[in-house]
């Protein structure tokens, strides 16, 4: 038998126990992501080359305000919301419409669903790199069938073209993030109570009818969710884009992720890097919040 | 009009299906066409004739079967790392109130919004000053601490799943908490366990922006790195390139056909539930 311990020793193991079991998740955390994200707010203030390493120091504001003079800066900051808006909406409609025909049942659903929910497990820097190559003239066939149907004068690689050169990531990107939309909005289908459509299908509504008055209020929360969290997690990510075309050609394709990484893995500047990515920072704080209030009049207008 | 409507659906169910595998199978076809084919039937829709000898060459005559073996030994030290950390602390979650439990989930939460990136310069500076660059290691931990926000969630779910009552029954047995928690909740939560160790894997099986920043030596190169150097060194090597690229795809794939169904079941419990 174990002695009987105090009772303030008792209530202090009590109060212990959870920090027992959460402190190697917490210790861990705070080293490798609190502490280098305080680090890292802080180069943004300082002059951290590893070019030069004697010209380091506190320079207080000056990495933002050379970024306010930065062409490519509010390049890549347009580029970014273009990215991520035609990613995300792209992704979200053709996602839903995928949840709308796996959520009746027909015969190999089961299969389909496997297939089509694929592209979420093939790991990034391959779609990048499939994807490039799907758009290269000598090997891929999609130069060819845009020219077969005119939309190109050639078959030349889009991914080359400054105008058009975005949506080759668009694409590769959609292709993968449909998946996400679809999983998550079919979860969320499935747990419509059956019974609502039947009381409508009674009422005589029609297919358009039930989906507006039933389908989408259900589906709004977590349309909401899925959106914004999509949209901050799009507009951080820089693997598809830099892969494929590293930011070119002529930073057509450069977004302030890709941005942020060049600048610190090919210059080594991590002082303009970070000041880069507070301001990323920012604009999606922003965003989150503007969304979190949205919903919340949302919610005001229900009630 | 009623079969145009079914059929029409059937179109789109095809039209899908068809998006999502024609990148795999081009992969596919580039990987098994002879090299001297390439450039006359680079764009066919099959080729003339097949070989299996780019995935011969890349096996057994190039580095891929190094970056392989890396990328295996971090993506699985780091999975089983998570897990069991992560098991832990979604217990906690589960089963205890205390003070400052809505601050941690917070703190988790937030570590899921910010751009990693912003974090990429400051752990490349303390990773060089523990000379740690160019090590397995490091990209172990970062990856580990990563993934434990999320996996933590997931696991907690898990838990959420299983009756408190079994642990007190356990407990009432003469069990302590720890070996209720080991002996008879952990064994319950075994596909629970699965699902996450796969979910780590398959991240950071496809890592890339932190591996290239912390490692540049051919020797301790993960897949991906060693794929992109490969790529921007040879870039001509179309056979071999896709002949690795369908490698990397097998350890996904594999965990994906496993879980996929699975996804959408917890998926599901989790939304009912909210």
């Amino acid at each position: 038998m174990p002695p009987v311990a105090t009772p303030w020793r008792a209530r202090l193991a009590v109060a212990a126990e959870p920090w027992l079991y959460l402190s190697p998740s917490l210790i861990l955390i705070a080293l490798v992501m609190l502490l280098p994200l305080v680090i890292g707010i802080s180069y943004a203030f300082q002059a951290i080359s590893l070019m030069n390493p004697f010209d380091s120091g506190w320079i207080g504001l000056q990495n933002f305000s050379t970024l306010m003079d930065d062409a490519k800066f509010w390049k890549s900051l347009k580029n970014t919301f273009h990215w991520t808006l035609a990613s995300v909406v792209l992704q979200f409609l053709l996602g839903l419409g995928l949840a709308l025909l796996l959520n009746r049942g027909f015969h190999g659903r089961k299969l389909v669903q496997a297939l089509v929910f694929l592209p979420w497990a093939v790991p990034t820097f391959l779609s990048a790199l499939t994807w490039s190559w799907l758009f290269n003239p000598v090997i891929g066939p999609i130069p060819h069938w845009l020219a077969a149907v005119g939309i190109l004068s050639e078959p030349y690689n889009i991914l080359s073209d400054p105008d058009t050169a975005l949506w080759g990531p668009i694409i590769a990107n959609v292709w993968f993030g449909i998946p996400f939309f679809a999983i998550t909005l079919l979860a969320a289908l499935q747990s419509i109570p059956n019974d609502l459509y039947e009381a409508a299908a009674i009422d005589g509504a029609s297919a358009w009818q039930c989906f507006v008055k039933i389908t989408l209020p259900f589906l709004a929360p977590m349309i909401l969710i899925t959106v914004m969290l999509r949209a901050i997690w799009v507009a951080n990510f820089a693997d598809l884009i830099f892969v494929m075309t590293g930011g070119g050609p002529a930073n057509s394709t450069q977004i302030l992720s890709t941005y942020i990484f060049t600048t610190a893995f090919r210059k080594l500047d991590f002082g303009y890097a970070s000041a880069i990515a507070v301001v990323l920072l920012l604009l999606l704080l922003a965003y989150a919040a503007l969304l979190l209030r949205l919903r919340k009049s949302l919610k005001m207008v229900d009630s | 009009m009623k079969t145009l409507l079914a059929g029409s659906r059937y179109l789109a169910v095809a039209a899908y299906v068809l998006f999502a595998l024609f990148p795999l199978y081009w992969l596919l076809k580039i990987a098994i066409t002879p090299e001297k084919l390439i450039y006359t039937q680079g764009t066919a829709l099959w080729p003339s004739s097949v070989t299996l000898d780019n995935f011969r060459s890349v096996i057994f005559a190039s580095d891929f079967l190094a970056y392989f073996r890396n990328s295996v030994t971090v993506s699985l030290v780091s999975a089983a790392l998570t897990t069991v950390i992560a098991a832990a602390a979604g217990y906690a979650f589960s089963r205890f109130r205390f003070k400052g439990k809505s601050l941690v989930v917070v703190l988790l939460l937030i570590t899921q919004m910010f751009p990693l990136l912003m974090i990429i310069a400051p752990i490349y500076k303390i990773v060089a000053s523990l000379g740690l660059l160019n090590t397995l290691t490091s990209l172990i931990v970062v990856y580990t601490a990563f993934n434990i926000p999320f996996a933590t969630f997931l696991m907690q779910s898990f838990f959420d799943g299983i009756p408190r009552d079994l642990d007190e029954a356990a407990m009432m047995d003469g069990c302590t908490r720890l070996q209720a928690f080991r002996k008879v909740i952990l064994p319950l939560t075994l596909p629970g366990l699965a699902a996450t160790l796969g979910f780590i894997f398959t991240a950071a099986w496809s890592e890339l922006l932190f591996a290239l920043m912390l490692i540049n030596s051919n020797d301790s190169m993960t897949f991906p790195v060693g794929l992109l150097t490969f790529v921007s060194k040879f870039s001509v090597d179309w056979g071999q390139m896709m002949a690795a690229g369908v490698l990397a795809l097998v350890p996904s794939c594999l965990f994906f056909v496993f879980i996929q169904r699975y996804l959408v079941q917890g998926l599901t419990a989790g939304a009912v539930k909210g």
